[in-house]
């Protein structure tokens, strides 16, 4: 398996240590790997949403480990992103119940719309496009999330809106209040 | 504890896995297993080649299990009676399973170096069937170079994650794991890293396939044209014991030595396996004994030969005459004329 | 009207906070267990109340609490499972998200019923807002004192936290689950040992879906044995049902178990009928893991008889005419529904979701992705049909845990009731070329291309 290599600032911020240490604290001191997957959340939160190779193996310092053990762990679960992603991520849920209520004329539309194919970025870097399986919004239909929250009962016209809040700054992917839309 | 495999019973310590009492047994009923593996800890229960039905689950609780079980993880229960070669159910389950694992395998075997050594090709060989139902496209992997020592051919792995468990077991710092999910997991260091340590060659030797093999045996020779001798060392890092794969005066290859299971007797470090190609670092004591039916016998040094006579041989020499003047056959003299054209090549 | 138990104060203005929560009768039951019953005293409440697990299995709670091992001594820990990723299922985030303090207060109540002092909430990581609602929650409730050392001055200690995990369906089986709270990969466990015995960090663990702990409290605070009153037979309480697909009212609903399926499907209070005038042609009772019924089995049995909502109803005729209740994932289609399509969609989900560990499901899975595909994109052959009957039934049973007997129902499923939809399918590339055919021609009314001929 071989990863491009596309470098990466790192930056661990005082804040962003603070949270590690916080997460750190919901497990036993010798149990310090648990908090792998909570870190790399924030971590990647913190770093344009993906995760270097070498991002990866600041967290195997911080958590004690072998670097081989983040890497695993990163290429199993869907949500770590390994490479550069646009700014904003459309991920829209195209299992069954979305698919019956027309996610995937969304998703094409879309698509179509912003000129690039399912799981390619725009050229400038703003949008991408993915399909992924059920996020648990099915009576919600047709849906997609955006960083931390959902948009649901989705149209057309709603997607248009959407697309344009996103080109004019509007949207937040980590606003910490706590409630969805 | 008394458990009965097949009709045959026999007195096994608690704690004992079904497998492991069916290898005491010996025999066709022992189940085929293709991840478990005795030195690892935590080895087994992934590849379900040994799954066997227990029809009686113990004397206290006599209820048959309802689901076919792994054998190398289902310790037994006192009176426990399982059915291994003698259930259909469980001959069906090693045949779905073997079709399963050969599916997406390359079945490369005349180009592979593990052909004549290979836990899959011998479980196909027993339970496969000559035809393919897959008419998809095959999943491969980009190769990876883990280094000069270890060839790495993931398109054939069946994950049964034995290297993984040796990198962990046996030395102290792990580069490479399973990458990524589903029939896309892979083993990898995920950055190309050389895999490098006193131990790794170990790697090569628990692999049941020929997804892990010796980089500096690669392409050298089929396994049955070398003549195995059991071999010693002194060795402050193992124990020094080997089988050596000779061809002639040369040792082409070193491994630790496997029993009748394929598995290691002792694992070596790199050193004794790379490093001493000199028969005169060596104490051979002599040659090694495989089980009968393994196609490495083929070059059986310890019995006589007998010539063998292709039948048809004769037959298919007929009318090739032309062919004689470009392939080197030294029991088909050649014309004068053809000597000479030879020589000048371009035939 | 259905009796409300978990949601019955779903509605009320700010529930999400500490202050309204407790105004309306929160975390009575810790008060009550904790000052007036011994934790075996809680155990035998929820014994008695007949309570199933609420996460597809449907194993008694209560049973499932008394394997965990006390003898040991280890350290024993309680995790919620809010893993919620079953495709159709959507109620435990339904719950998290408007009543975070339920689960808080029922994982309290559980916890000290277990004896445990560390508890864990794993929530799925695409719940990222709701991960911080109860992060929020939690926080509210240690300054309330529900949390921490020393609870209510009983002695009895516990911390609780939130973990996220990051995307694999496979983290709903409770050994996968685990590992990943270790921060390992979710490939789950060969068991035993179970986790009862070896859990998180190889220490006595009880693992259960949120909606099961959500219901704890209600039964401490009301009797097992008035639990036990609601619900027919050995399917007792309140359920929530999530419902989606072409129906007029999707949503949450909770409803006594015993409800009759139709009532469910067309009363006004719950699904309210089909969303338009297409007819209904399928169900998919329990999540996407449970066999497909087709209309004729729906409202009815084989026999005849109405189908309940309950766990021993919606699977009589076993697997040949029933399905099961599951985790309450209840997908309606209508006739513009393409039941090769959709099973295709089904099998790419579990392929996508496989962890890779074991054999059957790792290459079967695929396989019958592929074939499939290959079907609903007009390349099938008439043996592909057999073929997928034979992968699906070489999967199910034959692996580590429950992901491969989930990819193998709803193929069978689908080939048992709609086989001749699959042959329509293989015979007549040129008429599903694309996805939305049955839209304009249902299979009503293209069926006698595919009817045996008689002669």
């Amino acid at each position: 398996m071989q990863i491009a290599h596309i470098k990466q600032e790192i930056n661990i911020t005082d804040a962003l240590m603070a949270r590690i240490n916080e997460l750190l604290s919901h497990y036993p001191a010798d149990k310090k790997k648990s908090a792998l997957l909570p870190v790399l959340h924030e971590v990647q939160d913190a770093h344009d949403n993906w995760l270097s190779i070498e991002l990866q193996d600041k967290v195997a310092e911080i958590l004690e480990i072998k670097p081989v053990e983040v890497y695993e762990v990163v290429t199993f679960y869907t949500m770590f992103n390994q490479k550069p992603i646009g700014k904003y991520m459309f991920e829209f849920c195209r299992t069954s119940c979305c698919a019956i209520r027309g996610a995937e004329d969304l998703m094409d539309y879309t698509c179509q719309k912003l000129g690039i194919k399912e799981g390619e970025t725009t050229p400038d870097g703003m949008f991408t496009v993915v399909g992924v399986e059920c996020l648990g919004a099915c009576g919600y239909a047709p849906m997609l999330q955006i960083g931390d929250y959902y948009k649901e009962h989705l149209t057309k016209e709603k997607m248009d809106a959407l697309i344009e809040e996103c080109k004019a700054g509007k949207i937040d992917l980590h606003k910490q209040d706590h409630y969805t839309e | 504890m008394k458990v009965t495999i097949d009709g045959q019973s026999i007195e096994v310590e608690p704690g004992t896995t079904i497998l492991q009492a069916a290898r005491m047994i010996g025999g066709e009923s022992v189940p085929p297993a293709m991840c478990y593996y005795s030195k690892l800890k935590g080895s087994g229960g992934k590849c379900r080649c040994c799954l066997v039905e227990v029809s009686k689950g113990s004397e206290a609780d006599p209820r048959p299990m309802p689901k076919l079980m792994a054998s190398c993880v289902t310790g037994v229960m006192d009176g426990m009676e399982v059915n291994s070669i003698s259930s259909q159910r469980v001959l069906d389950a090693r045949k779905s399973v073997t079709e399963f694992l050969l599916i997406n395998h390359p079945l490369d075997c005349p180009v592979c170096d593990q052909a004549g050594e290979c836990d899959l090709q011998n479980l196909s060989f027993k339970h496969g069937t000559g035809k393919t139902r897959f008419i998809e496209e095959k999943r491969t992997f980009e190769p990876e170079n883990i280094g000069d020592k270890i060839q790495l051919h993931m398109n054939r792995c069946i994950l049964c994650y034995r290297c993984v468990m040796v990198a962990d077991q046996l030395t102290d710092n792990r580069v490479h794991g399973v990458m990524n999910r589903g029939d896309h997991s892979q083993i990898s260091t995920c950055i190309s890293k050389a895999i490098d340590n006193e131990f790794s060659g170990n790697m090569i030797d628990v692999c049941p396939v020929g997804a892990l093999t010796d980089k500096t045996f690669r392409f050298k020779q089929r396994v049955w044209f070398n003549k195995p001798f059991n071999a010693h060392r002194d060795c402050d890092k193992c124990c020094g014991k080997t089988t050596l794969w000779m061809f002639g005066d040369e040792i082409q290859r070193v491994t630790a030595r496997k029993d009748e299971y394929h598995e290691v007797e002792d694992f070596i470090c790199n050193e004794c396996r790379f490093e001493h190609k000199n028969p005169a670092d060596w104490v051979i004591e002599g040659p090694r004994k495989f089980e009968k039916d393994s196609v490495i016998n083929q070059n059986n040094y310890t019995r006589k030969l007998e010539k063998v006579t292709i039948k048809t041989e004769k037959n298919i020499l007929l009318g090739r005459d032309q062919d004689r003047n470009k392939i080197s056959m030294p029991d088909v003299p050649l014309t004068e004329q053809g000597k000479k054209k030879l020589k000048e090549g371009n035939v | 009207m259905g009796r409300k138990i978990l949601l019955e104060h779903a509605n009320v203005p700010g529930i999400k906070t500490y202050e309204v929560y407790r105004k309306m009768g929160g975390y009575t039951s810790v008060e009550k267990a904790i000052k007036s019953m011994t934790p075996d005293e809680v155990v035998e409440e929820v014994k008695t109340s007949g309570l199933r697990g609420r996460g597809g299995a449907g194993f008694p709670t209560g049973l499932k609490w008394s394997f965990i091992d006390k003898k040991s001594g280890n350290p024993r820990h309680l995790v919620c499972n809010a893993d919620e990723s079953e495709p159709g299922t959507f109620k435990d985030r339904y719950l998290m998200e408007y009543i975070p303090h339920l689960l808080i207060e029922g994982m309290i109540t559980s916890s000290y019923a277990l004896g445990a002092n560390l508890s864990y909430i794993y929530i799925r990581g695409e719940y990222m807002w709701v991960y911080r609602i109860l992060e929020n929650a939690i926080k509210e409730a240690y300054a309330a004192g529900w949390l921490g050392k020393n609870i209510l001055g009983s002695g009895f200690d516990l911390d609780l936290y939130v973990h996220c995990g990051a995307g694999a369906y496979i983290c709903g089986e409770e050994t996968a689950l685990i590992e990943s709270l270790e921060g390992k990969r979710g490939n789950p466990r060969i068991k035993p040992p179970f986790p009862a015995v070896k859990g998180l960090w190889q220490e006595p663990t009880v693992v259960n879906n949120v909606e099961s702990i959500a219901a704890v409290p209600w039964i401490v605070n009301n009797s097992g044995e008035e639990y036990a009153k609601i619900g027919v037979g050995r399917s007792t309480g309140t359920k929530l049902i999530s419902a989606s697909g072409h129906i007029k009212n999707p949503g949450v609903y909770e409803i006594d178990l015993g409800l009759s399926v139709d009532e469910f499907m067309n009363s006004d209070e719950y699904l309210g009928g089909m969303m338009d005038d297409r007819p209904l042609k399928a169900l998919v009772p329990g999540g996407s893991s449970v066999p497909i019924l087709p209309a004729h089995l729906i409202y009815k049995n084989a026999e005849g008889g109405d189908r309940l909502m309950t766990y021993e109803s919606l699977s009589e005729g076993g697997f040949a005419t029933g399905s099961m209740l599951g985790s309450g994932g209840f997908i309606v289609y209508n006739d513009t529904a393409c039941i090769v399509r959709n099973t295709w969609n089904f099998s790419r989900f579990y392929h996508h979701e496989s962890c890779g560990q074991c054999s059957p499901c790792r290459e079967g899975t695929g396989w019958l992705e592929g074939v499939l595909h290959r079907i609903e994109t007009g390349h099938g052959r008439e043996e592909d049909i057999d073929l997928l009957w034979d992968i699906q039934s070489k999967i199910e049973g034959n692996t580590i845990c429950p992901l491969g007997d989930a990819a193998a129902w709803p193929v069978a499923a689908a080939i048992r009731h709609f086989r001749d939809e699959f042959e329509y399918h293989i015979r007549f590339p040129e008429r599903i070329k694309n996805r939305d055919h049955f839209v304009a021609e249902p299979f009503e009314k293209v069926k006698h291309l595919v009817a045996k001929q008689e002669i």
